[in-house]
Formats: C-alpha cells, sequence, structure tokens
C-alpha cells in the first residue's frame, strides 16, 4: 500500500467539501475517481498533496504520516500533481517549466542532470519541439501537457491527475491515455480525477465515487458503474449517468 | 510626561485625524476598487493646498468656497490621470501601477517646484479660538473636522445610497461580474480614481488653512495615509476615517510620553506590525 | 559553443566595466571618477533589487534601507573603534542581511502591494529610529575628521580607495546577479515569480527561498552604503535612508529589464547619464524630474520589458545571447 488516506474531513465556512473519506492505493495501480460537480474531488488531491490541510483524519505515504505537511514537502517525498486548471509558470520557457520539476522533486537533481531529465521527459510527451518557446505561449492542450511533463520530472512514486483530458479532442485524448498507461508501466502510481467516463472506466483497475464529499461506492469499473448508489447520484445530471452506463460497456 | 497636556494634546490628534482620515479615503477608495496603490497621492495632496492657496490669493476667494473649486478640479484631474497613467496597465501585475503612479508623482513634483519653487507658503487664516482653562481649540481647526466630517458623509451617501455609487461597489467587490451585469467598468474606474484624487486634494486644502506647506509638502500625508489606510484595512473607506482617527490620536497622545522624534518610530512600527498580524487591517475585513 | 556561452558573457560583461572603470584610473580624471563611481554604485543598487525583484516578484520600495543600514554600520565600527574600512564594509554587509534575514521572514509572507507596503514603512520606521538614535548621531548624523584618511594614504588617496572598492562590489554583485540566475537557486526564485502556489507544489520552499534572496539582495547595497558615505565622510539619516533613491532603483531595473542580469546595469547606466544631462542641460535643469516622470510613465506604459527585454523579445536570436 503506497498511500492511506483515513477519514479524512474538510470543511470550508458551512461547507463540508470531504466527510469522513478513507481510501488505499496499491503500488502500480490505476485509481480512478469520479463523481458529480462539487464532489470533493479535487479537494481530496488538495488534501493528500498538503495545499489544505484537513480537519480531521490522516494521511500516510509509504508509511510515513504525511498530513499536514506543506506541500512543497510532500513534493519532495515523491507526489506530484497536474492542476484541473493549468498552472504553467509563463514567463519561463516550457523546458525551464519541466526542470523545475525536476530539481525540486524527489530527486533533488542538480541544475545539469535536471536539464538532461527535462529533455527526456519532453521526448517522451511528445513536446521535445517546444522546449524554448515560453509556457505562456502554448494552447491548451499543450498546457496540460506540460503540467504532465512537469510532474513526471519529479520522478514521483505517486502521480495526482487532475481532469487532464478534460477539453482535449479525441485524437489527443487517445494520445494521453495511452501516456497515462506507460507512465503505470515505469512503475509510477496513479490517481486520476476525470470525468470521461469510458476514458477512467478503460484506464483505472478500481474507482471510487464522491458524491457531497462522502465516498459512495468503491470497486472494479464493472461494480462501480452498476452500483445502484451511483447511479443515484448522477441522477442529477442525466447525461452524466448515460456516459457513466456507456462507459462500462 | 505631562499630564495636564493630556486632554488638550489628544482633542488636538483627535481633530487633526479627521483630516487624515480624509486624505486617507481617497488612497484606500482607488486601492479597494481597482486594486492599485496610488504613489502620487502625496503631490496630489500638495496641490490641493497650492489650489486652495492660488484660488484664494489670485481671486481673493474665501479658501472654504475654494474648497468647492477644488472638488470639481480634483475630479477632473483624477479622471484624466487615470486615463493618461492608469488605464492602459490596470490589468497588470502591482508593480506596474505602483511604477504608473509614481511617474506621476515624479512628473507633478518636478512641475510644481519650477512653477511653484519650494518656498514656504501659508495661507492666512483666522478663525479665532475656544478656550477653557488649559484647552484651546483653534476655530481653524474646528472648520476643517466639520468640513472633513461632512465629505465623509457624502462619500457615504454617494457609496451607499446612488445608483451610480452601487455600481463602484459592485467594481470593487467584481470587476468581471459588473461588467457583466452590464456596468461599464472603465467608466467606473475613472470615476472613482477621480473621487480618490478629489479627496486627497480637498483633504490638502483643508491642511493648508491649518499649517504651511510647500510642493513636496504631502510627502509626509502620504506616509500617513498609508497608515491609516492599514490601520483601517486597505480598500475600506470607513475604515480610514477610523484609522485617521487613531492616527490622530496616536500621535497627540505618544508626544506627551515621549519626544516627539519618537512618534514616527511608533506609527511605522504599528503600520509593519498590522500588515504582518493583520493585512486586513484593524477592523476586520471589507 | 551553446553550453559555454552564459559563461563567456558573463566574463565579457565584467570585461567591458573593468574596461570602463580603467579609464579614470588611467587619465587620471577625478571628475570621470565621480562619475563612474554613482553610476557604479547604481548598477549595485539596481542589480540587487532586480535579485529579489525581478528574479523572485517581490517589490521592495524600500530597498535603500539596507543601503543606509550599511553605510551607517560600517561608519560607526570606523569612527569609534577604528575598524579598517574594508573589514567594516564587510561587517556592514553581514549586518545588512542578518536584519534582511530576520525582517524576511515575517515580512515576505505578504504579498504583492503588502509587501511594497511593508518595506516602505520598514525604511521610514530604521529611519525615524535612526534619527533619534543618539550612538549614530540622532539627526545631526555622524562625520569623519580627515585623520580617518590618514590610515589610506591621505584624503585624496582614500577617493580613490573607494573607487576601486566600489569598481570590486560592483564586479562581484553582477557575477552574483549572474551566477543566482543561472544556478538552481534561481530558477526557483523564478518559479516562485510565476506562481508561488504551484512552485510550492513543485517542491520548492518558498519561505527559504524568498528568504535566502532577499538576505543576498541586502548584501550588495550595504557594501555599497559603506563605501558611499566612507568617502562622503558624513552621514544623515535623510540621504542614508532616501526612499526616492530607492524607488529609482526600481525605475532603472523597469528601465533596463526586469529579471534579466544586464537589464538593472544597462538602466542605472542609462538613468544616470540622462539625470546627469538633464540637470547639466540650462534648457531641462528645472525640469529634469519632470522629464525622468515622463520617461517612466512611458516605459511602463508601452515597452514594460524594459530595454534589454524588449531587444530579448524582438530578435529571438539574442534570448540566447543576451542575459
Amino acid at each position: 500500500m503506497i498511500l492511506d488516506v483515513q477519514n479524512i474531513s474538510k470543511r470550508f465556512g458551512g461547507l463540508l467539501a470531504l466527510n469522513r473519506v478513507s481510501l488505499s492505493v496499491q503500488e502500480g495501480e490505476i485509481l480512478g475517481i469520479i463523481g458529480p460537480n462539487g464532489a470533493g474531488k479535487t479537494t481530496l488531491f488538495n488534501v493528500i498533496n498538503g495545499v489544505y490541510p484537513p480537519q480531521n483524519g490522516q494521511v500516510t505515504f509509504r508509511g510515513e504520516n504525511i498530513t499536514g505537511l506543506p506541500p512543497f514537502a510532500i513534493a519532495q517525498r515523491g507526489i506530484a500533481r497536474t492542476h484541473q486548471i493549468v498552472r504553467p509558470l509563463s514567463e519561463l520557457s516550457v523546458k525551464e517549466n519541466v526542470t523545475v520539476g525536476a530539481c525540486f522533486g524527489r530527486e533533488h537533481l542538480a541544475l545539469g542532470a535536471a536539464a538532461r531529465v527535462a529533455d527526456e521527459v519532453l521526448e517522451f510527451v511528445g513536446m521535445a519541439d517546444k522546449r524554448d518557446m515560453l509556457a505562456s505561449k502554448l494552447n491548451v492542450a499543450q498546457k496540460k501537457r506540460l503540467e504532465m511533463a512537469r510532474a513526471l520530472a519529479s520522478r514521483p512514486l505517486l502521480i495526482l491527475l487532475d481532469e487532464v483530458l478534460a477539453g482535449l479532442n479525441p485524437h489527443e485524448v487517445t494520445d494521453v491515455l495511452g501516456l497515462i498507461r506507460k507512465i503505470r508501466e515505469q512503475g509510477v502510481t496513479v490517481i486520476i480525477i476525470e470525468h470521461l467516463m469510458h476514458a477512467v472506466m478503460n484506464l483505472s483497475d478500481r474507482v471510487v465515487v464522491l458524491d457531497y464529499g462522502a465516498k459512495i461506492a468503491e470497486g472494479t469499473p464493472q461494480v462501480v458503474s452498476n452500483d445502484p448508489k451511483v447511479i443515484e447520484a448522477y441522477l442529477g445530471d442525466p447525461k452524466a449517468a448515460e456516459r457513466l452506463l456507456e462507459g462500462s460497456t | 510626561m505631562n499630564i495636564d497636556a493630556l486632554v488638550p494634546s489628544s482633542i488636538d490628534g483627535l481633530m487633526l485625524g479627521f483630516v487624515y482620515g480624509l486624505a486617507a479615503m481617497g488612497l484606500t477608495l482607488i486601492f479597494g476598487v481597482m486594486r492599485v496603490i496610488n504613489l502620487a497621492h502625496g503631490p496630489v495632496i500638495a496641490l490641493g493646498m497650492f489650489a486652495v492657496y492660488l484660488i484664494g490669493t489670485q481671486f481673493g476667494v474665501n479658501p472654504y468656497l475654494g474648497l468647492i473649486a477644488v472638488l470639481v478640479l480634483g475630479l477632473v484631474l483624477g479622471i484624466v490621470m487615470y486615463f493618461v497613467a492608469v488605464h492602459r496597465v490596470i490589468n497588470a501585475p502591482e508593480l506596474t501601477t505602483l511604477l504608473a503612479t509614481f511617474s506621476v508623482n515624479l512628473m507633478i513634483i518636478g512641475l510644481g517646484t519650477v512653477v511653484f519653487t519650494t518656498t514656504p507658503r501659508a495661507i492666512d487664516m483666522d478663525l479665532g479660538a475656544f478656550r477653557t482653562g488649559a484647552i484651546t481649540i483653534l476655530g481653524t481647526k474646528v472648520v476643517a473636522v466639520l468640513i472633513a466630517i461632512a465629505v465623509t458623509v457624502g462619500l457615504y451617501l454617494f457609496l451607499y445610497r446612488t445608483r451610480v455609487g452601487k455600481s463602484i461597489r459592485a467594481v470593487a467587490n467584481n470587476r468581471a461580474a459588473a461588467e457583466l451585469m452590464g456596468i461599464n467598468t472603465t467608466g467606473v474606474l475613472a470615476l472613482s480614481f477621480g473621487i480618490g484624487i478629489m479627496l486627497a486634494m480637498t483633504s490638502g486644502g483643508l491642511i493648508a488653512t491649518l499649517f504651511s506647506f510647500t510642493i513636496l509638502a504631502g510627502g509626509v500625508y502620504e506616509l500617513k495615509s498609508f497608515v491609516i489606510v492599514v490601520l483601517g484595512g486597505l480598500g475600506n473607506p470607513t475604515g480610514a476615517l477610523v484609522g485617521g482617527i487613531v492616527l490622530g490620536l496616536l500621535e497627540g497622545l505618544t508626544t506627551i510620553f515621549m519626544p516627539v522624534g519618537w512618534v514616527p518610530i511608533i506609527e511605522y512600527g504599528v503600520f509593519v506590525l498590522i500588515l504582518l498580524i493583520r493585512p486586513t487591517g484593524l477592523f476586520g475585513a471589507r | 559553443m551553446k553550453r559555454t556561452w552564459p559563461q563567456s558573457f558573463l566574463w565579457l560583461t565584467l570585461l567591458i566595466i573593468v574596461a570602463i572603470a580603467l579609464i579614470p584610473i588611467l587619465i587620471d580624471s577625478a571628475s570621470l571618477r565621480e562619475d563612474l563611481f554613482l553610476t557604479l554604485m547604481l548598477v549595485i543598487l539596481a542589480s540587487s533589487i532586480n535579485i529579489i525583484m525581478g528574479y523572485t516578484g517581490y517589490v521592495s520600495f524600500g530597498h535603500i534601507v539596507f543601503f543606509g543600514l550599511g553605510g551607517y554600520f560600517a561608519f560607526f565600527l570606523m569612527l569609534n573603534y577604528q575598524v579598517h574600512f574594508v573589514l567594516a564594509a564587510l561587517a556592514s554587509g553581514v549586518g545588512a542581511s542578518v536584519f534582511a534575514f530576520l525582517l524576511g521572514i515575517p515580512v515576505l509572507r505578504l504579498r504583492g502591494a503588502y509587501f511594497a507596503l511593508a518595506t516602505i514603512g520598514i525604511n521610514e520606521a530604521v529611519r525615524s529610529f535612526v534619527t533619534n538614535f543618539e550612538p549614530f548621531g540622532g539627526a545631526v548624523g555622524m562625520f569623519f575628521n580627515y585623520a580617518v584618511y590618514d590610515a589610506y594614504g591621505g584624503a585624496r588617496n582614500a577617493l580613490w580607495f573607494a573607487y576601486y572598492a566600489i569598481v570590486a562590489v560592483a564586479l562581484v554583485t553582477v557575477a552574483a546577479s549572474f551566477l543566482i540566475k543561472k544556478s538552481k537557486f534561481g530558477l526557483g526564485l523564478m518559479a516562485i515569480r510565476e506562481d508561488q502556489d504551484t512552485a510550492q507544489v513543485l517542491g520548492i520552499d518558498p519561505t527559504r527561498y524568498k528568504v535566502l534572496a532577499y538576505t543576498c539582495s541586502a548584501f550588495f547595497p550595504a557594501l555599497a552604503g559603506a563605501i558611499f558615505f566612507f568617502k562622503n565622510g558624513i552621514i544623515e539619516p535623510g540621504p542614508a535612508f532616501a526612499l526616492l533613491r530607492s524607488i529609482e532603483g526600481l525605475v532603472m531595473v523597469m528601465l533596463g529589464g526586469y529579471g534579466t542580469v544586464t537589464g538593472p546595469i544597462v538602466g542605472a547606466v542609462v538613468y544616470e547619464r540622462l539625470r546627469a544631462f538633464l540637470i547639466t542641460n540650462p534648457n531641462f535643469s528645472s525640469l529634469h524630474l519632470f522629464i525622468a516622470g515622463l520617461l517612466l510613465l512611458v516605459i511602463v506604459l508601452f515597452v514594460t520589458a524594459g530595454v534589454v527585454g524588449w531587444l530579448r523579445q524582438r530578435v529571438p536570436l539574442l534570448r540566447r545571447y543576451l542575459e
């Protein structure tokens, strides 16, 4: 077990964004997290990587209690993430962006070594030709890929992917799905938040469903998508329910 | 230490506090609406002093009547300043607007020293004084306080009771949303800048009836305004008045307990401390 | 070629500075020496401000506080304990850095405008404190009698000595500014400048990096202050903590190009030359502040990247060759 989340609660004012959520992730697996908008998925990522300290509960990473550690300390321990709303370091080049990931991530590389890792990773995600561009000049799909490259360059043990497929065209989606599988093949554990049902159902070994901040289901994609509670959660959003059912086939 | 001086000194400080507060209100209004710290604040205050002075000496107009002209002048100057120096960089990072307004500061000071030189001027006003025991209250100060209060009440009514005032507050709250609701944000921003400058110039005019001044005299009040604005919460006009009174009292009281020279250390010390401990100001968030 | 170019660029820059600095020595011109002294002092100030502002994104409005403190520390040591000037200057640099370090821990938590305001407040607080601090001479300040300069071969030689010192410090400052920018530390600072929260998610401890940057950026102005007031022979609170000079430093950084190595140098030189021209020209002398303001406004509104930044944007080839 690489990550163990126990009884996490997070409250923002009157809103209970996470309500006693527990989940655990095995080394090398791809865990999908789904749920309607506002279910608390991104908040969960923010608690795992230290952006928000939880009100109660505990996050254990490789046997170490990392609850309440600042984000940089968690990043240095080997948890990398991407952001749902892309956050490139705008006035730095693509390569510099990725080098930052390599320099300050798990391996604390020196600048020269980090630059080599950055080149490798840019090759890996297929952005080598963009390396000297300013990050602000990329389009959204490229910025999403940059987020992944930056996270990968830190040589993480666990990577948190927050809606990396949203807004991509079908061709790009296929590309990125291939990329995620390759990431897993390299031995990196993956947690992915995704709205594209067929993608997450195809990709994930297991799926966790959040609704109103609580975990309402967990299991293989087949089990989850036939769970009446899950279908009910998506009833407010008939289209999503439809996609859910499509995804399971 | 001189206990006898306690009451007169606090009364004096309190009264000056209203005028300081008025100046700070201009600074904080501009920050609140558009997140711009106006570094031309001091020179604008000095322009207010000179405006009242010149209207008096050139046209023989009573300084208090001259203030009415200063209100209009300030509004116009502020709107012009907005379009010349601020509008183009309104969405740029803070540094840009800080430097843009600072360039206006340099220009006003540069022109001002040429036109007015740095010889001290004073407006000759005497409205008598009230005396009871050790307490002496100058008439000019009483009038200054009354005018400061009147302008504050006017600003309050404008912001909270009129349609335009409500759009200013809407833009301050969320410019993008205000724009979507059909508010002419550029107009509102320009107007708010105009009002901010108007308030600064008015306070300058009032200060000119109390003390002698030069074109550089605004600098002191600019720094005081920063302190007040932080005391009252950046962007909070009512907080600025309270902050002004607090600062005035602080000045009045500290001079009794310690040499005058130590007052600025206390002021700036408090300023930095409040920024660190409660950046939203003493009186909570806006 | 590509890998070694940045180093060559640094050497080239330093070489140019040395070559120019040699001119007054070779032609034995005191007036040129004084001009260059001032220019190099501004290069030091602007390059230091650039470390915290251009690389890290924190606008230090009151940066002159370190210049003033450095001057006072060194002056105090020389006057009261007859410490040698070089030692006193180094001690003042360390003193200012320690002050920046202690101050930076709380103050650098503030962001944007709040930080800028706090630095103004700090400068004013320190200035008012020094004005009342008797060991530093209070409002009157401190002054040397000429005997102090005897240790340096008399007053005339001391002026040359101060000049060599400012050249040396300018070279070190430029080199440091370059090395920081090209290091892992500098990359971390620039990540913080772009987006502090993202930098943190990527593994950068923002507090540590910012405080360290602030500490570095306090060291060199303190040395400059020590040298300036040693040469001056007198130190007073007003000139030591002149907020206007501080803001001029920001203007130079903006003028030359925010976040580049050569930008602050170009900015300082251009600004100083321009000011000298305006002040000495009878048509403009009284209007020099106005013209400086107008120029600044034009830069801020239309050439936001500064001279060097603009060149780098316009001529992509230069991005590789011009740091």
